[in-house]
């Protein structure tokens, strides 16, 4: 278990991660591999690591279309990657 | 919300903290607005939270103390006129006044497409490196790397230390090109190779030169990964696969602001100064050097944009070494033609809008697959495509539309610039 620990949800499943963990980062911690489907269907997770290739788009609180790889976890947040 | 600096940095690596710091020196109001939550870069990155490197302790204790204003999460997208930058920020849209402007934006890396390419865990290295430095979990996990430059050695290194099995580490280029690199480091104390090859192969992982991948396979996720050296072919077993093939310049701002290109790179004066009036660049846009030539040259613009010229004279001796560094780099790891054919007609180049090789292949040039296929159209904006296709079909890119990256209609309005998004429901962060 992390030190000062953030809580928040990938897809509904409580995460616990240490400060300073990216939002991409909690949900490969959550086992999830698939982050999006692509406008053909095919399976995608994070390819640049750096904010460049929007490969790592998750639902943030609500907001659509968010880069995982450059958003720092806080505490209660609610992440769902695509189905 | 407006700002107003006398000198504005954007990218808050090492080559925009350096020039921060001479900037601030000078007295000026100085600021540096990067698109990230954190301080250092692509190599830096994480320090802030689990520091580890004492250069990267040094400078952003350094730029703290500098008295310069950090704008973090603020993403440069457009500039709609000479002394003005939109910005956008989760909070709000940003309009930032400079007199004097540092375009330290930095490298991404360059992907090449392969069959199977844009399977989820097929995974940068660098872009891998990134993500564990910032918690992603590769402890026990099976990595195959490959592709090729420094950076292949120094993640191997890296990943290895966070407890992954390094499957093997393969440079595309030939053991006689990697080999003729060896004066060039001897001269500049290995900083990014950090003997990371010899200590590799004395911890037990093969790294061989002259091998490049075909095609990886998978069904949700990348399972296995073909590999090749021209005669054999064999396939390796992996939960991650670590492919990228060295570094392109993040060009993208410098090009909506007008300045000139040289070979692909931003081309600047003895000052660091482009060729636009009043606008400096340094580090990475202007060739790919490594961290030590991206720290002298923002020191050197820095100075300059300071009008301090001495200080900024002392160091020109000081970055043509890291030049000749640059230079060797270049050679050591050019991209070898075999790798212009490992895409087939079927496999995606556009990863955006998902458009084939084939499909690509059909139009003109760039311009023309951008308006009937929508390819580079997508959410990256050819950044990731465009490199790839100028490689493989030697047409890429050409010009560059503000905004240069994805933005909320409402930043594009509040500045009453003509730009027009691409895609007007797509926002980020
Ligand atoms: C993914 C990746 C990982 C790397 N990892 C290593 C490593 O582990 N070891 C190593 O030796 N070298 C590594 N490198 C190479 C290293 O980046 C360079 O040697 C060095 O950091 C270059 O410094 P820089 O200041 O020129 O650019 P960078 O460090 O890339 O900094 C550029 C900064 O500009 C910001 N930026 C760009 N455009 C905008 C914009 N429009 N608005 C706002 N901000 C913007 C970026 O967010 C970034 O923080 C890596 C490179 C990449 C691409
Ligand atoms: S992984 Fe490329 S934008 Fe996040």
């Amino acid at each position: 278990m992390p030190a000062n620990p953030i809580q928040l949800r990938v897809n509904g499943k409580s995460v616990l991660v240490s400060a300073g963990t990216v939002l991409a980062a909690a949900i490969a911690q959550a086992g999830v591999t698939k982050f999006r489907r692509a406008v053909t269907g095919g399976p995608r997770g994070p390819l640049c690591g750096m904010g460049i290739c929007m490969e790592c788009r998750v639902t943030i609180n609500g907001q659509t279309q968010c880069r995982s790889c450059q958003t720092l976890c806080e505490e209660g947040m609610e992440m769902r990657t695509d189905e | 919300m407006n700002h107003a600096f006398d000198i504005v940095i954007v990218g808050a690596g090492p080559a925009g903290l350096a020039a921060a710091c001479a900037a601030a020196e000078s007295g000026q109001r100085v600021a540096v607005l990067d698109d990230t939550p954190w301080l250092g870069g692509q190599i830096w990155r994480g320090e802030q939270s689990r520091p580890q490197l004492s250069q990267a302790q040094r400078w952003i204790e350094r730029f703290r103390r500098s008295g310069a204003t950090l704008l973090d999460r603020t993403s440069a997208i457009a500039c709609p006129q000479p002394g003005v930058l939109l910005a956008e920020h989760p909070d709000e849209p940003r309009e930032i006044h400079w007199q004097r402007l540092i375009l330290a934006t930095g490298a991404r890396e360059m992907f090449l497409p392969f069959p199977g390419w844009t399977l989820p865990g097929i995974v940068g290295p660098g872009g891998l490196q990134a993500l564990v430095k910032n918690g992603w979990p590769v402890d026990g996990k099976r990595i195959v790397v490959a592709g090729s430059g420094l950076l292949l050695l120094a993640v191997a290194d890296g990943l290895k230390k966070h407890g992954a099995k390094i499957v093997s580490v393969s440079e595309q280029a030939p053991w006689s090109r990697v080999l003729g690199f060896g004066p060039a480091l001897l001269s500049h104390p290995g900083k990014m190779l950090q003997g990371a090859g010899i200590k590799l192969r004395l911890l037990g992982v093969p790294y061989r030169c002259g091998v490049w991948p075909v095609k990886a396979e998978g069904d949700e996720q990348v399972r296995r990964v073909t590999l090749t050296d021209g005669r054999n072919t064999w396939t390796e077993d992996c939960d991650l696969f670590a492919c990228g093939f060295n570094l392109v310049p993040n060009v993208e701002l410098p090009l909506a602001l007008g300045c000139a290109l040289s070979d692909g790179f931003v081309r600047v004066n003895e000052w660091q100064a482009a060729s636009v009036e009043n606008v400096y660049c340094a580090g990475e846009p202007t060739g790919i050097g490594g961290v030590d030539c991206a720290l002298v040259e923002g020191r050197i613009a820095g100075c300059a944009a300071g009008d301090r010229h001495a200080p900024a004279k002392a160091l020109f001796a000081k970055r043509a070494c890291w030049h000749r560094f640059r230079a060797a780099l270049a050679r050591a790891f050019a991209l070898r033609p075999e790798l212009k054919s490992l895409a087939a007609d079927d496999t995606l180049i556009c990863r955006c809008e998902d458009v084939t090789l084939g499909r690509m292949k059909q139009f003109n040039g760039w311009r023309d697959a951008k308006l009937q296929s929508r390819c580079g159209m997508g959410p990256c904006q050819g950044r990731v495509c465009g490199a790839a296709a100028k490689f493989i079909l030697g047409r890429g890119m050409e010009s560059v539309r503000p905004p240069v990256f994805p933005a909320r209609v409402s930043s594009l309005i509040t500045s009453g610039t003509s730009a027009s998004n691409p895609n007007p429901n797509q926002t980020t962060t």
